[in-house]
């Protein structure tokens, strides 16, 4: 495209279209909080990912003699209640907590965006699908998610083994319950955008329902729906957690930082550090996917990128 | 003139908007915005819509185009009948209505570019490459007097007048023949107004286009249009050719909406005797019985208050619906409907 243009091109200061995306990141590079945030979720995501290649100790490991050992050359983060290495079980945990909260928020982000915007456009749909969500806002979560979990448990860790099992069922209950904000959000902003004239224009070129949603209506949602995707990991990792805790979730020996935050939890007078870890680890991801959320979404508005 | 082919007939067009109330949301009225309108466009003319705020002139230009499904009527453009069809058979006739909008604010998607903008049609009806493609975009923003290195800005970076140039380019990127401008220049500085109407104006000569122009300016569509039809609450209450509405215009309203245009000149302006129409247009979901205009018009009679006036052609080319003119012999037999129209203008 570009070597095409320039025989056109005559004037020096000229330069044919690029790619969009060349202006979304130039934009991004300019908001200081998004790099940090991006620094900061890559080198989480390289902790757990890489972490447990150099650092190769089994976080199933137990070994009473050394339990609830402070930091030490042998365990930089020191030992929990059965002596497993909390520095490894933190890597592995990491895994799997920033994997559920990435795939959950992602399900829960597909669900409400597209029932929002089928809400929003389609006159037809918009009773009956806001009364779902309605309906899905008003069902007790917890209780749900048990239900969930206890019927289809066994069957899902049957067909796909008991981790892969339990990842997804996971995933999809917290994606379940969670997309109606979302698709709150997004049928109100495009109810508003498909009255305006540029919808209309597109009509009058004949551009189709599908391709006049996908070009000219989601993009003008992305700004709320990437603040409720950044919001969803967080609760994401923390229902992860909740779930964990009422034993619900994955098997006892595999970690998550939701499950060592919670077995933490009963030593946290004598040991507060194991609390701390895990906790601090959900927080900076949370808070910096907020960041990178946040730039994201100046620089994907035109209107805010080159100020 | 007379051999003129017709580009667009629209015969009998009604465009009702259902109004739903109660808990079961009955359907209890319609508004009537478009209440059984007949206009021919010819190829290479510009007709004018003139009329207030309100009285269906920019329904009426959606409906032609058949942005929204007609309550009735039929819609011939190119010859092609499209009153009743579906909106994916409709596509394929796309390329040859395109529409100009109102707002330039609002009829350019913020989230594109400049180029992507024009493209829109290229990339719906055509199969060409990317550098073809930008060949025409950058063909077509020469076209409309815009700089080729605004390509890749978002419209937010542009003036009023550059964004109708914008819309006007992505109108006119498929080649069509009929071009609908709801009000482009409403919008405008006074002095944009004159660049876009002219810029209108040029593409027309050079391209051979035929414009429905949808305005409330009175001076604007008298230099700009060949005929003008009037609108008032639904209805076209008179089309003329342009010298012959404004000089001797024949239905009541047309007569006080002409009075109203201010004169440049301050001793004209000062003489001027101004028809003050008496109260408010009625709701277009309860229009009055008979005549439309007969609760405002200055020479009502009795037969206004009961029987809706024929829309009738007076002179050659000059169509009213008035019941003053019911024993028009002189100027040519009452004539119904306006099935004769083609040996006009």
């Amino acid at each position: 495209m570009t070597d095409a243009a320039k025989p056109l091109n005559p004037d020096e200061a000229f330069r044919p279209p690029r790619n969009q995306w060349w202006d979304v990141w130039d934009q991004f590079k300019t908001h200081r909080g998004a790099l940090a945030g991006l620094a900061v979720f890559v080198s989480i995501i390289l902790f757990v990912l890489v972490g447990p290649m150099i650092w190769q100790v089994d976080p199933g490991q137990l070994n009473i003699r050394m339990r609830n050992q402070g930091p030490s050359w042998d365990y930089p983060l020191g030992t929990d209640q059965l002596g497993r290495d909390l520095l490894a079980r933190l890597m592995y945990g990491g895994r799997i907590s920033v994997a559920v909260g990435l795939v959950a928020m992602f399900l829960g982000l597909v669900i409400g965006t597209l029932i929002g915007v089928l809400a929003g456009y389609f006159k037809l749909l918009d009773s009956p699908l806001m009364r779902l969500t309605d309906l899905f806002l008003a069902l007790p979560l917890l209780p749900l998610l048990l239900i969930l979990v206890a019927l289809f448990r066994d069957t899902l860790a049957r067909t796909f083994g008991e981790s892969i099992g339990v990842f997804f069922l996971i995933c999809f209950a917290i994606a379940i319950t969670s997309w109606m904000q979302t698709a709150r959000i997004v049928r109100g902003d495009v109810l508003a955008l498909k009255e305006r004239e540029y919808v209309l224009a597109a009509r009058s070129i004949g551009t189709p329902s599908l391709r006049i949603n996908t070009r000219h209506v989601l993009p003008n949602v992305l700004s709320p729906i990437m603040v409720s995707a950044t919001l969803g990991i967080a609760s994401a990792i923390i229902t992860e957690s909740a779930l964990s805790f009422l034993g619900l979730g994955f098997p006892p020996d595999f970690p998550t930082w939701g499950r060592i935050l919670y077995e933490g939890r009963d030593w946290i007078e004598q040991y507060p550090a194991r609390v701390v870890w895990p906790g601090l680890l959900i927080s900076l991801t949370v808070l910096s996917v907020n960041y990178i959320g946040d730039g994201l979404r100046d620089a994907l508005d035109p209107r805010i990128r080159g100020r | 003139m007379a051999e003129q082919r017709k580009l667009v007939e629209v015969r009998d067009l009604k465009m009702y908007f259902p109004i739903n109330t109660g808990i079961l949301r009955r359907h209890t009225g319609d508004v009537k915005a478009v209440d059984g309108v007949s206009f021919d466009i010819y190829e290479g003319e510009t007709l004018g819509i003139v009329g207030e705020s309100g009285c269906g002139k920019s329904t009426c230009g959606r409906a032609v185009l058949r942005l929204y499904d007609i309550t009735a009527g039929t819609i011939k453009i190119d010859g092609v009948e499209i009153g009743a069809k579906g909106q994916s058979a409709l596509r394929k006739m796309r390329p040859t209505m395109q529409m100009v909008f109102q707002d330039p604010q609002a009829c350019l998607n913020p989230r594109m570019t400049v180029a992507a903008i024009i493209g829109e049609p290229l990339d719906e009806h055509t199969d060409w490459s990317k550098a073809k493609k930008l060949e025409r975009i950058y063909e077509l923003m020469d076209a409309v007097g815009l700089n080729r290195s605004f390509a890749n800005r978002y419209p937010h970076a542009f003036s009023g007048g550059q964004r109708q140039r914008i819309g006007i380019a992505r109108a006119l990127a498929l080649n069509p023949k009929f071009i609908i401008c709801d009000e482009p220049i409403a919008a405008l500085d006074v002095s944009i107004q004159a660049q876009v109407v002219n810029l209108l104006e040029d593409l027309q000569d050079s391209l051979g286009l035929t414009y429905m122009f949808i305005s409330h300016d009175l001076s604007m569509v008298r230099h700009i249009a060949d005929r003008v039809a009037v609108m008032y609450l639904g209805k076209i209450v008179e089309l003329a050719p342009r010298d012959a509405l404004y000089a001797t215009p024949r239905h009541p309203y047309t007569e006080a909406l002409l009075s109203a245009v201010p004169d440049p000149d301050p001793k004209v302006e000062a003489r001027v005797q101004r028809i003050i129409l008496k109260g408010d247009v009625p709701s277009p979901s309860n229009p009055p019985k008979g005549c439309n205009f007969s609760t405002r018009c200055p020479k009502v009679m009795d037969i206004c208050r009961q029987i809706d006036p024929e829309y009738r052609e007076l002179a050659p080319g000059h169509f009213t619906a008035c019941h003053l003119y019911n024993d028009a012999g002189e100027t040519g037999a009452p004539r119904y409907e306006c099935n004769q129209q083609g040996e006009d203008a």
